[in-house]
């Protein structure tokens, strides 16, 4: 956190200050771990382990918050006698499917449930579109909301005993062999999480990329949710757990987002044969039978779509959601990336975005990009993704060459975060206003000022068309003011159309309080749900900034909450856990929920409150169901539905891995995504023929002096200088095996290509003893790149990256993989191909290596 | 003109301001610095400095090496591991093995001094835990008592009404009497291209930012700083403020805090920029007892004249005695 983001850890520092133990858990020894109470160097891919070591800790010694677990999670709820645990198929659940390499999740229900999936899609078709993404503003459907309950939490099917005998495995001992964590240091932070936490006291678990860029990626955060519910941690002050961005308002983008799945406020985008009327949409999104406020998302999308297209959206036209397109299938980017090295993609943009660095698999990356007929740059500078024509890797090695390129590459400068005003979102869900300092100069533009004028000039394009794909340009609304005395489109304006409007009756014209001021029938607009309330009564909250005052800075969606969930932070009875802790409570005299935050719950509703049998949605939420947006109002420990790749987190190694997996016959998640192709080859990992030539592990991460993959920054001198080489960091003892001199070069080398770096021989660096062996890890930056433009240039360590993906959200596992070290530079043009192919050759490395989904023995 | 080359005094009033304003300092507590160098960025871009040069040094995450004419500011990053620690697992540590193939002399005691060894050298895995990375930032002392402002021959270093000590640019001429003369190794001439680098020849280091604060502004690296650990302030306040920091540090049980330069009666006069620090100041590169180069200045002058006097008399009486 130290080393990417300094200034919020000024927070952590001064927490430390007021006597908070901070524990560092990570493969290296960092800036953070400089000031943490407790440094814990962990083997990267190994977390679940640790994670469900510690959930055994708390179960086994009692440590959980019993009325919280009891009233608030899902731990009493009985699981359906269809469920497999992965003790019994040796590491897999029940319900996998060898040919599609999904999940059937049926069996995973709660008890009494059919299927608690969403019944009329298979889990394949979910896996395309990337369902899990959703789940990034409410809980899964289910099938309804009834379920069958065991309080004293004994009966074998309960959640909670079925955790128990899940994680019985994952001892302190395992951490150790897994991890290479010695069960003392285990033992140190179990003891002081679990003391930590509880009436009095609150824990705060916090990661980043370090944690998602798994195969399994998702699974980690689910290790995380687990703990901290079980310990009463969630919805309370000082609790939580929180995503660290890599980027400003990388939650801003996928709320309102830029991912081809989701449509604003985490509304799935219509899928082709899933989705083809508005009805069929609308049953898949909500279960009218479940509990909670998602019941409510036709009024969001109706609104959305008002806001899109305004008097063309009808309620005869289905308000004119036959005009959005159809996704047909997965096209993340990486999807899209091979597609484009297929011909099959012909135009590219890239807004702030440099994959020619940044992606995983740089060679596909820039070799894809060779395949389009045209690329948009908008960026600060001349970043390597729009000259890889020139200056690629790939043109030193002869696999292009620039006369062969037919790319047509449109560069637009970009204007920089002080030439422009708009909102960032924060990890807390806050948007805060950002003012513009100076004008831009020369021809760099806003990103707004370029799409506003992208879109003028579409709608100029198309207006006399008759086709029906051009329907949802011409139908769509264009018309944002201009900033006075400047050619930028109004970001308030914009901002006031996310917000919404009220359209017809007494208060047409009026800004909307909040989304439950929205409503189907087209009386309302808002371009984003989860924001309305941002601009209510006409003032701009996302631009409050009262200091010391978190109530007067900035908004959080959802209508200002700052805590989540917070009706948690009171016991069933309505009463804060403790004085200490006391976010909102029920306020008996008033009949309302009263407290420091805005409490997350219907405002009126006792907590002693109990739904008619039968009621759904809002109503069927219990005065004491503090998870909203949960089908059952539950926190949910084991999760019967949602999740592509098990209900509860189970260790499985890295894609690429020299460890073999110490609990299960399956070494890797059977459901990540492999591409079987020549260009994404794999390395052999533990228990494969050849692994023996790619014996350490690396990881790579980000330096304070740099930004991401280094278009802000090695184009700065200020910050160039302050870390001017790509460089490898490894233990003395490393060095002493491999023969690496202290700033001598190093060669890493995988089945893809090879690197080179300078050489940083430190003590940041320990060998980790898993089982009888000693794995060594090498620590990589990625912020340099081959190019001509940039103070600084050098070896991109996403080269080393193959192409495996987490199922639910496609992210991709660049965070452990297996390698080669070498001393000296490595060669240079055609030689390298060959350098790379001698070791493809001694590893026997096909397009099947390491991508056989299902690794037991016994299938 | 100052009239006094050492011992407690108020520097701006000796250096002949009427109604000076509070002398004004930097503390810079590196117990909480987490080495981000926004610093050393945030004075580059105030003070327009251009870059120091594109060199991995190899010492830790320092890539910029020293104070200098174009790093006014600079985090030292050490890296760490007690002496006993050493002793203690040489011997079982089934990987002490690989470490004596480098030929890591092993039976050495750490006296604290830094490390001339590679990084690392001196530590095996199972020590880790008591492993320090120390960061501080560096900057320019202000010392009461200024060797570079005592040498100066052309007036271009001078003593602000703030108590600071700044070089203008436009006056020095280059001369680089200044450069031996600091005892911390701060001030230095500029390396570059003549007519090409920005003030080449001249030299140059921290103002205090003596444009910005004049106007009432925190100085660019402690505006900047995220966690604190640059403070900038009224001198004697930062003084207090300072011993009460040391003191709970002490009752948390972190003995080794301690700070450097704020005392008055040590060989500069005490600084206008001080520190608080986790170990001895040679760790961190800074001299333990620095003493201001002209400090025997009066005392030389005084046994030069006498010297003159005793020359002249001598010649006087080679006259007279040879008259005739």
């Amino acid at each position: 956190m130290a080393e990417c983001h300094p200034v919020g850890f000024q927070w952590v520092m001064e927490a430390k200050a007021r006597g908070a133990k901070v524990i560092h858990i990570d493969p290296r020894f960092t800036r953070t771990s400089a000031h943490a109470d407790q440094h814990v160097p962990i083997r990267a891919g190994s977390d679940i382990v640790f994670l469900g070591a510690l959930i055994k800790y708390i179960l086994d010694n009692e440590k959980y918050f019993r009325e919280y677990v009891v009233a608030y999670t899902n731990a009493a709820t009985l699981v359906g006698e269809d469920f497999q645990d992965v003790d019994e198929h040796d590491g897999l659940f029940s319900g996998y499917d060898p040919e599609t390499g999904t999940y059937d999740t049926a069996s995973w229900s709660y008890a009494g449930h059919a299927d608690d999936g969403e019944k009329e899609e298979s889990e394949h078709s979910q896996r395309e579109r990337g369902a899990g993404h959703e789940l990034g503003g409410r809980g899964a459907n289910l099938e309804s909301a009834e379920v069958q309950r065991d309080e004293t939490l004994q009966h074998p099917q309960t959640v909670f005993q079925v955790l128990k005998r899940h994680y019985a495995r994952y001892t302190p001992e395992l951490v150790q062999e897994v991890c290479g964590v010695p069960p003392e240091a285990f033992l140190e932070v179990a003891e002081a999480v679990t003391s930590n936490s509880g009436r009095e006291r609150t824990t705060a678990w916090v990661y980043s990329v370090g944690w998602t860029q798994h195969s399994v990626g998702v699974q980690y955060i689910r290790g995380a949710a687990i703990i901290q519910l079980l310990l009463g941690n969630m919805g309370r002050p000082g609790g939580g757990i929180l995503a660290l961005r890599g980027h400003a308002s990388i939650q801003g983008s996928t709320d309102i987002p830029t991912l081809y799945n989701l449509l604003p406020g985490y509304l799935p985008m219509p899928k082709a044969g899933e989705h083809d009327d508005f009805e069929a949409y609308l049953d898949s999104v909500r279960n009218k039978d479940q509990k909670g406020f998602w019941t409510q998302a036709d009024a969001y999308t109706v609104s959305l779509l008002k806001a899109w297209f305004g008097q063309a959206a009808t309620a005869e036209n289905g308000y004119g959601f036959d005009w959005l397109p159809r996704i047909s299938g997965d096209h993340g980017t990486y999807r899209t990336v091979l597609d484009m090295l297929d011909d099959k993609v012909e135009g590219y943009f890239l807004l702030g975005q440099n994959p020619a660095v940044g992606s995983a698999q740089g060679k596909i990356q820039r070799l894809a990009m060779s395949h389009l007929k045209w690329l948009v740059v908008r960026d600060l500078n001349l970043i390597e993704s729009a000259t890889f024509w020139k200056d690629a890797p790939e043109i030193a090695t002869g696999e292009l060459r620039t006369e062969d390129i037919g790319t047509e590459v449109f560069f637009f400068p970009a204007a920089a975060h002080t030439e422009k005003e708009g909102t960032f979102t924060q990890t807390q869900r806050m948007l805060q206003w950002r003012h513009k300092a100076i004008e831009p100069e020369f021809d760099r533009r806003s990103e707004l000022h370029f799409i506003f004028n992208l879109g003028r000039i579409a709608k100029q394009r198309l207006a006399g068309s008759t086709l029906e794909r051009d329907r949802a340009i011409q139908a769509m609304t264009w018309d944002y003011p201009v900033e006075h005395g400047t050619e930028e489109p109004s970001g308030r304006a914009i901002l006031r159309e996310i917000n919404g409007f009220h359209l017809t009756g007494e208060r047409a014209g009026e800004l909307l309080d909040g989304f439950t001021d929205m409503r189907a029938d087209g009386s309302t607009s808002g371009g984003c749900w989860i924001y309305s309330g941002v601009y209510a009564g006409n003032v701009n909250r996302a631009e409050r900034r009262t200091p010391l005052q978190e109530s007067q800075w900035g908004w959080a969606w959802p209508m200002d909450r700052r805590v989540l969930y917070n009706r948690a932070s009171a016991d069933p009875q309505g009463r804060p856990w403790s004085e200490r802790k006391a976010l909102v409570w029920w306020d008996e005299e008033q009949g309302k929920w009263v407290g420091h935050d805005v409490p997350d719950f219907q405002l009126t509703k006792p907590p002693g409150y109990r739904p008619e049998p039968g009621s759904t949605g809002p109503d069927a939420l219990a005065g004491d169901d503090p998870f909203i947006m949960q089908a059952d109002g539950k926190g949910w420990l084991y999760a019967p539905t949602g999740l592509l790749d098990g209900p509860l987190p189970s260790h499985y190694e890295p894609h690429e891995s020299p460890v073999k997996n110490a609990l299960y016959g399956q070494q890797t998640n059977p459901t990540r995504m492999v591409y079987r192709r020549k260009e994404n080859l794999s390395n052999p990992s533990a228990g494969e023929p050849g692994a023996e030539v790619f014996p350490y592990v690396f990881t790579t991460y980000r330096l304070t002096e740099h930004h991401t993959a280094g278009g802000m920054s090695r184009w700065l001198p200020y910050l160039a200088e302050l870390q001017p080489e790509m460089f490898a960091e490894v233990s003395p003892e490393l060095a002493a095996e491999q023969g690496l001199e202290h700033l001598g070069y190093a060669t890493i080398v995988t089945a893809r290509t090879a690197i080179e770096a300078r050489v940083l021989v430190t003590d940041r660096m320990a060998p980790l003893r898993i089982g009888e062996k000693t794995v060594h890890q090498i620590g990589l930056p990625y912020h340099w790149g081959q190019g001509d433009q940039a103070y600084v240039t050098g070896d991109s360590a996403n080269d080393l990256f193959v192409l495996s993906l987490d199922p639910n959200v496609f992210i991709q596992e660049c965070k452990a993989a297996s390698c080669d070290i070498q001393p000296g530079r490595r060669p240079t043009g055609p030689a390298l191909l060959d350098y790379v192919e001698e070791y493809r050759r001694r590893a026997g490395i096909t397009t099947e290596t390491g991508n056989r989904l299902l690794t037991r023995d016994d299938p | 003109m100052s009239t006094s080359f050492y011992g407690p005094l108020d520097p701006a009033p000796d250096a002949g301001w009427t109604d000076a304003p509070p002398r004004k300092g930097f503390f810079t507590d590196t117990s909480i610095c987490i080495g981000c160098k926004a610093c050393e960025v945030a004075c580059k871009e105030w003070n327009a400095v251009p870059d120091d040069g594109f060199t991995l040094l190899g010492s830790s995450y320092d890539n910029t090496g020293a104070l200098g004419a174009s790093t006014w500011r600079h985090v030292a990053f050490i890296e760490q591991s007690p002496a006993s620690d050493v002793l203690n697992r040489v011997g079982d540590s089934a990987l002490t093995g690989d470490r004596n193939a480098l030929g890591t002399d092993t039976t050495k005691v750490d006296l604290g001094m830094p490390s001339f060894d590679l990084p690392g050298m001196a530590v095996g895995a199972d020590g880790r835990t008591d492993f320090r990375w120390l960061m501080a930032s560096d900057v320019c002392k202000h010392c009461t008592h200024a060797g570079c402002l005592d040498v100066c021959p052309t007036g271009a270093l001078f003593r602000t009404e703030f108590g600071t000590v700044v070089v203008q640019d436009d006056i020095c001429n280059g001369c680089g009497y200044c450069v031996p003369a600091c005892p911390f190794g701060v001030i230095d001439r500029r390396v570059g291209e003549k007519g090409v680098t920005k003030n080449e020849g001249i030299a140059q280091k921290c103002t205090l930012c003596y444009d910005r604060i004049g106007d009432g502004l925190t100085p660019a690296c402690a505006k900047a700083c995220p966690t604190t650990s640059i403070q900038f302030g009224d001198l004697d306040e930062l003084r207090e403020r300072a011993e009460q920091r040391v003191e709970a540090m002490h009752a948390q049980g972190i003995s080794s805090a301690r700070l450097y330069g704020e005392d008055p009666t040590d060989g500069v006069g005490g600084v206008g920029a001080f520190f608080l620090l986790l170990d001895e100041p040679e760790v961190y590169g800074l001299p333990p007892d620095p003493v201001v180069t002209t400090r025997d200045l009066p005392e030389m002058w005084r046994k030069a004249g006498l010297a003159a006097l005793a020359m002249l008399a001598g010649a006087v009486a080679a006259f007279a005695g040879g008259g005739r």
